[in-house]
C-alpha cells in the first residue's frame, strides 16, 4: 500500500517541533508499524535526511519502550497491543497516519518521537519494592497464597510501564501506572508490611514530579496494552487513605 | 596455545561451593564503602548483581542502553524458570538439575559450576517469591510447576507466559530500592563502549550518553559485564533490537578470551519469516511443547499443496498427519530439547515437508489438547501467547493450528570466566548470557532466567568479595589518568572514523548482509566448506562496511544511526570468531551441528576423545586469534551419547 506519513519532528528537547509529511509506497499489509518506520528511516539516510528518532526495543510487546500516538491513539488503531505489534493491515492504501510524541507534562520530548519517562523510574525508586535483602528469604512455600490472590496480583503485575495510561488521560494523570504497582504488591502478604509507606511515599512523588489527578474518565484504561483494570486506581486509593488515617 | 585454569575448588562437585563460601575472603562493612563497582546491564544478571552488592554495602554503578532499567530483554522471556524444589514429588533433586544440565548441553559445561547452579536455584525461587514475584499458585496456595524440554520432572516455576517480566520487574524493585538507599547509581540511555585497564586490572569504563553525544568516564575497582548475549550477529533473532555483542566484544579486544563463540541456540518455536523488511522473530515460548503437538504432512503432494495454499492444516485427516518427534523419540516426544527439535523441523522442511508458503515452517498444533481440556484452559495457560501469534500472523491459533519454525535465540558462548566468573583480565567479571560458562553447547529451557540470578544474586557477591578483598588498600583513581585518556579518545577517535567513511549504505544494510552469511553458512547445519565460505565473505562485508557506510546527524545528539553503525562493526568481526570456532570444532555437539559429523539416524556426533574442551579465543592486534583450551573432566556425570528416544 501506499501512504502518507505525518510525523512530529523536534531536533531537541529545547528545539521547537513541527509535522512533516514523508510519502512512503509498497508497504506489505504484513508488515508491523516499527518495521514501516524502519523502511522509511532507510530511505531517509540514503536521500540524507536526518532519521525519526522513536524508542523500540524488544518489539514483541513486553519492554514496554515502544510508544507513541498514532492518528491520536497511544499505541495506535487496535487494542491491548503496543506499537510494535501493531500491523499495517490496521491501515489501507492511500491513509494519511499522523505518528506523534507521548504528550504530557512529565514526559518531556528528547527528539522527535522520543520522550524521557524517567518520572516512572523515580515513582517505583520511592516504594515500589519489598524489603527483603538477597539470602534472608524463607521456603518459597512457607507463604500460602491463594490462586486469586496471586492471579489478581499478576493481573497488576502485568503492566510494562510504557506511559500510555499518562498520555490516554486529559490530565496527564499516572493514577493507572502508580496503582498496578500498589495493587501488585499489595495483594500478596509479603508486601503488606509496607503498604501503608508505600502508598504514600508513591502518590508524594508522583503529586512531586507534576502527574495529575484522576477524574475517573476510565481513557487511561481503555488505552492500556496490558488491560490493566481501573479498579486499581480504587485499591490505590483506599491503601493510601487507610495509610494517612492509620497515621 | 595455552590452558586455562577453571580455579574450580578441590574436592566432590557437591561439597565445592560449601568449601568456597567457608574459605573465600571477605570485605568488612567499612570497606566496602570504600570499593566501587561498575555493572553493564540491567537484566536479570546485572539488575539482581547490583541489588545484592548494593545490599552489601558497595558503591555500585549501573548503565543500560534503554531508557529505563526495566527494560532489559530478560523481561521478554516467557516461560519459566527451573528450580531443584521437588515441590511436585516427581523424584526431582538438585543432583538431577546438575546432570539434566551437563547432558542437555551435550558434555560440553563444567560441573563444578552447572552443580553450583543447581544448588543455588532454589534460593532464587525463595528470594524471587520474598521480593513479590507472583509465580503461579494451585488453589490451596502452594506453587505450581510445568514441564521444559530436556527433563523428565516438572521442574519450571511460571507467571503466565510473562515469567521474564515478573523475575525482571522483582530484580528491578530491588535494583530500585537500593538505589533509593544510595548504594547504586543508575545510568540509563548509555553505550559502554571500552573498558579502561591500569595495571593490568580492569578499573572502569567509556560511555556514551546517547541523549547529549557525550563521552564519559567512570572509575571502578572492578568491573561486570552482564551485556546479553550476540544472538543479533545474525541480524533476524529473538533478541531485542539494541541487543549487542559489542561490550564482551570490546573485552575481548582488551585481553578477556572469547569462549565457545560458536554455540547458538537456534530455538525450534518461533514464527517463521515472513517478509525482507522483517527486523526481528518472535519467539513462541517452549511450554507451548507441554501441550502442542509438532506435525508435518506424512504426503509430500499434501505439503505442496499447503505451499501453494489450496489447503489447509486442520485438512489434513489425522492418519496423514506425521507426528516426528513423537515418532523419533518416544521417551520425551515433543519436549525434547532445543537444538534436537530445531533440527528435528529443518531435516523436515529440507526433505519438501514444510508447511507455508515459504516451505520453512511446521505446525504446532493444540486441537488434541483444546479437545482434551477445553479452550478455556489452554486460554488461561497460553492466552498472551495465542493473543501475540494472533497480532502477528492474522490467524486464530484455537482454529488453526500455529506455523512455527527455528530461529537464533540465545549464544551459550561468551566471555570465558573462571569458577569466579572472573574472566582471564582481573577484575573483569562477566556474568548471565554474557559469559559462557552453564549451558555448554546446548542451554535447556528455562534455565537462562535461573542462571542469570544465580550469578547476579548469589554467585557473584561472593565471588567478587574474595577478588576486592585485596583490593582495600586501592584509593579510587582519577579518571584523567593516561589510561582513562587514552581510551576516551580511542573512543572518539572510532566515531571520527565511522563519520568519516561517507559513504552511501545505512548501518542496517552491512547487517542483514552479514546476517544472510552467518544464517545461510553458520546456521543450524554447518559444513568445512560452509564455514571457510563465511570466512571468506565476512571481511569482505567489513570492508565494504568501512567503505561505504553512511550515518547522518552529528556525534554530539540523540543518533541510532551512530549507535547502529558501532555495534555492527563489532559484529563484523564477531560473526568471523563464530565461523572460527565453528571450523575449529570438528565435531557436532549440542546446537553445533557439523553435518559431517552425525550419527547414522542423523543424530549429534561427538568426540571426546578430541573436543571435549572448552574453546577459548585469545584477540592478536593484525593477526588470526589464539586458541587456548580449558580441558573438561567429568569426574561425576559420564559421557555418553545423548539420547531422548
Amino acid at each position: 500500500m501506499d501512504l502518507t506519513l505525518k510525523i512530529w519532528r523536534q531536533a531537541s528537547a529545547k528545539a521547537k517541533g513541527k509535522f512533516e509529511s514523508y510519502p512512503i509506497s509498497n508497504i506489505s499489509a504484513d508488515c508491523s508499524f516499527l518495521e514501516m518506520i524502519d523502511i522509511l528511516n532507510e530511505k531517509l539516510v540514503r536521500d540524507n535526511i536526518d532519521p525519526v528518532a522513536f524508542d523500540h526495543d524488544c518489539r514483541e510487546g513486553i519492554c514496554g519502550m515502544c510508544s507513541l500516538y498514532v492518528n491520536g491513539r497511544p499505541h495506535g488503531p487496535d487494542d491491548d497491543i503496543t506499537t510494535c505489534q501493531l500491523h499495517m493491515r490496521k491501515f489501507k492504501n492511500g491513509d494519511t497516519i499522523t505518528i506523534e510524541p507521548w504528550r504530557a507534562g512529565p514526559f518531556p520530548v528528547i527528539k522527535d518521537l522520543i520522550v524521557d519517562r524517567n518520572a516512572f523510574d523515580k515513582i517505583l525508586q520511592d516504594g515500589g519494592f519489598i524489603s527483603a535483602n538477597t539470602g534472608s528469604a524463607p521456603d518459597a512455600n512457607a507463604i500460602l497464597i491463594p490462586n486469586r490472590e496471586a492471579e489478581q496480583s499478576m493481573d497488576a503485575a502485568a503492566c510494562i510501564g510504557c506511559g500510555a495510561c499518562v498520555a490516554a488521560c486529559k490530565n496527564s494523570s499516572a493514577m493507572l501506572f502508580v496503582s498496578a504497582k500498589i495493587s501488585h504488591l499489595a495483594l500478596l502478604p509479603q508486601g503488606k508490611a509496607e503498604a501503608a509507606i508505600r502508598a504514600k511515599a508513591m502518590v508524594a512523588k508522583m503529586d512531586e514530579l507534576g502527574f495529575g489527578g484522576c477524574t475517573n474518565t476510565g481513557a487511561c484504561e481503555a488505552e492500556c496494552p496490558k488491560d490493566i483494570s481501573i479498579s486499581n486506581i480504587a485499591r490505590l486509593n483506599r491503601e493510601f487513605l487507610c495509610a494517612v488515617i492509620l497515621e | 596455545m595455552g590452558t586455562l585454569n577453571s580455579r574450580s575448588p578441590e574436592g566432590h562437585v557437591s561439597q565445592q561451593w560449601t568449601k568456597f563460601k567457608s574459605t573465600c575472603h571477605l570485605v568488612n562493612p567499612a570497606n566496602k564503602r570504600k570499593l566501587d563497582i561498575i555493572v553493564v546491564g540491567t537484566g536479570l544478571a546485572g539488575a539482581s548483581a547490583a541489588a545484592a552488592l548494593g545490599e552489601q554495602g558497595y558503591n555500585v554503578k549501573i548503565f543500560c542502553y534503554q531508557d529505563s532499567p526495566r527494560r532489559a530483554h530478560s523481561i521478554a522471556a516467557q516461560g519459566g524458570i527451573n528450580a531443584a524444589k521437588n515441590y511436585q514429588n516427581d523424584g526431582d533433586s538438585v543432583y538431577r538439575l546438575f546432570y539434566d544440565t551437563i547432558k542437555g548441553g551435550d558434555y560440553r559445561a563444567r560441573e563444578s559450576n552447572v552443580h553450583r547452579l543447581a544448588e543455588v536455584s532454589n534460593l532464587i525461587i525463595d528470594h524471587s517469591v520474598a521480593t513479590g514475584v507472583p509465580f503461579a499458585r494451585d488453589y490451596g496456595g502452594l506453587l505450581d510447576n510445568r514441564s521444559f524440554g530436556g527433563s523428565q520432572v516438572s521442574r519450571t516455576f511460571y507467571a503466565r507466559g510473562q515469567t521474564g517480566q515478573q523475575l525482571l520487574l522483582g530484580a528491578y524493585n530491588s535494583l530500585n530500592r537500593q538505589i533509593k538507599n544510595k548504594t547504586v547509581e543508575m545510568f540509563s540511555r548509555r553505550d559502554v563502549l571500552d573498558i579502561v585497564i591500569i595495571d593490568g586490572k580492569a578499573r572502569g569504563i567509556i560511555a556514551r550518553n546517547l541523549v547529549t553525544g557525550e563521552i564519559e568516564k567512570h572509575f571502578g575497582h572492578a568491573v561486570c559485564l552482564a551485556t546479553g548475549g550476540y544472538g543479533n550477529t545474525y541480524f533476524l533473532s529473538t533478541n531485542a533490537m539494541g541487543s549487542n555483542g559489542s561490550v564482551a566484544w570490546q573485552a575481548y579486544k582488551k585481553g578477556a578470551f572469547f569462549a565457545n563463540p560458536c554455540f547458538t541456540q537456534i530455538h525450534p518455536t518461533c514464527i517463521p519469516v515472513h517478509g525482507d523488511y522483517q527486523s526481528k522473530l518472535t519467539l513462541m515460548s517452549e511450554s507451548l511443547r507441554n501441550d502442542g503437538r509438532i506435525w508435518v504432512p506424512k504426503k509430500i503432494e499434501d505439503a505442496k499443496r499447503l505451499q501453494k495454499g489450496e489447503i489447509k492444516g486442520s485438512q489434513i485427516p489425522e492418519d496423514d498427519r506425521d507426528y516426528y518427534l513423537e515418532r523419533r523419540y518416544p521417551a520425551f516426544g515433543n519436549l525434547v530439547p532445543r537444538d534436537v527439535a530445531s533440527r528435528a523441523a529443518k531435516e523436515r522442511c529440507d526433505a519438501g515437508f514444510g508447511v507455508n508458503n515459504t516451505g520453512l515452517a511446521v505446525f504446532l498444533d493444540f486441537s488434541d489438547a483444546i479437545n482434551r481440556l477445553g479452550k478455556a484452559t489452554i486460554e488461561a495457560r497460553y492466552g498472551n501467547l495465542f493473543q501475540m501469534y494472533e497480532k502477528i500472523v492474522d490467524e486464530n491459533p484455537y482454529e488453526t493450528p500455529m506455523m512455527i519454525y527455528p530461529a537464533v535465540h540465545y549464544t551459550m558462548g561468551g566471555l570465558w570466566v573462571d569458577y569466579h566468573l572472573m574472566t582471564t583480565v582481573p577484575g573483569l567479571f562477566a556474568l548471565g548470557e554474557a559469559n559462557f560458562s552453564d549451558h555448554g553447547a546446548n542451554r535447556l529451557g528455562a534455565s537462562a532466567l535461573m542462571q542469570g540470578l544465580a550469578d547476579g544474586y548469589f554467585i557473584l557477591p561472593y565471588t567478587i568479595g574474595d577478588f576486592l578483598s585485596k583490593e582495600i588498600g586501592t584509593k579510587r583513581m582519577s579518571t584523567e589518568s593516561p589510561e582513562f585518556i587514552e581510551a576516551e579518545k580511542k573512543v572518539s577517535d572510532r566515531i571520527q572514523k565511522l563519520y568519516a567513511i561517507k559513504g552511501n549504505e545505512p548501518a542496517d544494510y552491512f547487517h542483514k548482509k552479514l546476517g544472510q552469511v552467518m544464517w545461510e553458512y553458520v546456521g543450524m547445519g554447518r559444513t568445512e566448506e560452509s564455514l571457510k565460505k563465511a570466512i571468506e565473505l565476512i571481511p569482505k562485508i567489513r570492508e565494504e562496511f568501512w567503505s561505504n557506510l553512511k550515518i547522518t546527524g552529528n556525534p554530539t545528539e540523540y543518533n541510532p544511526e551512530l549507535e547502529k553503525a558501532g555495534r555492527v562493526a563489532d559484529f563484523l568481526e564477531l560473526g568471523e570468531l563464530m565461523a572460527r570456532d565453528a571450523l575449529n570444532r570438528r565435531e557436532s555437539c549440542g546446537g553445533h551441528f557439523r553435518e559431517e559429523m552425525q550419527t547414522e539416524d542423523g543424530e549429534a556426533k561427538r568426540d571426546d576423545e578430541n573436543f571435549a574442551y572448552v574453546a577459548a579465543w585469545e584477540h592478536k592486534e593484525n593477526a588470526v586469534p589464539e586458541l587456548h583450551k580449558e580441558p573438561l573432566e567429568y569426574k561425576e556425570v559420564k559421557l555418553v551419547q545423548r539420547n531422548y528416544k
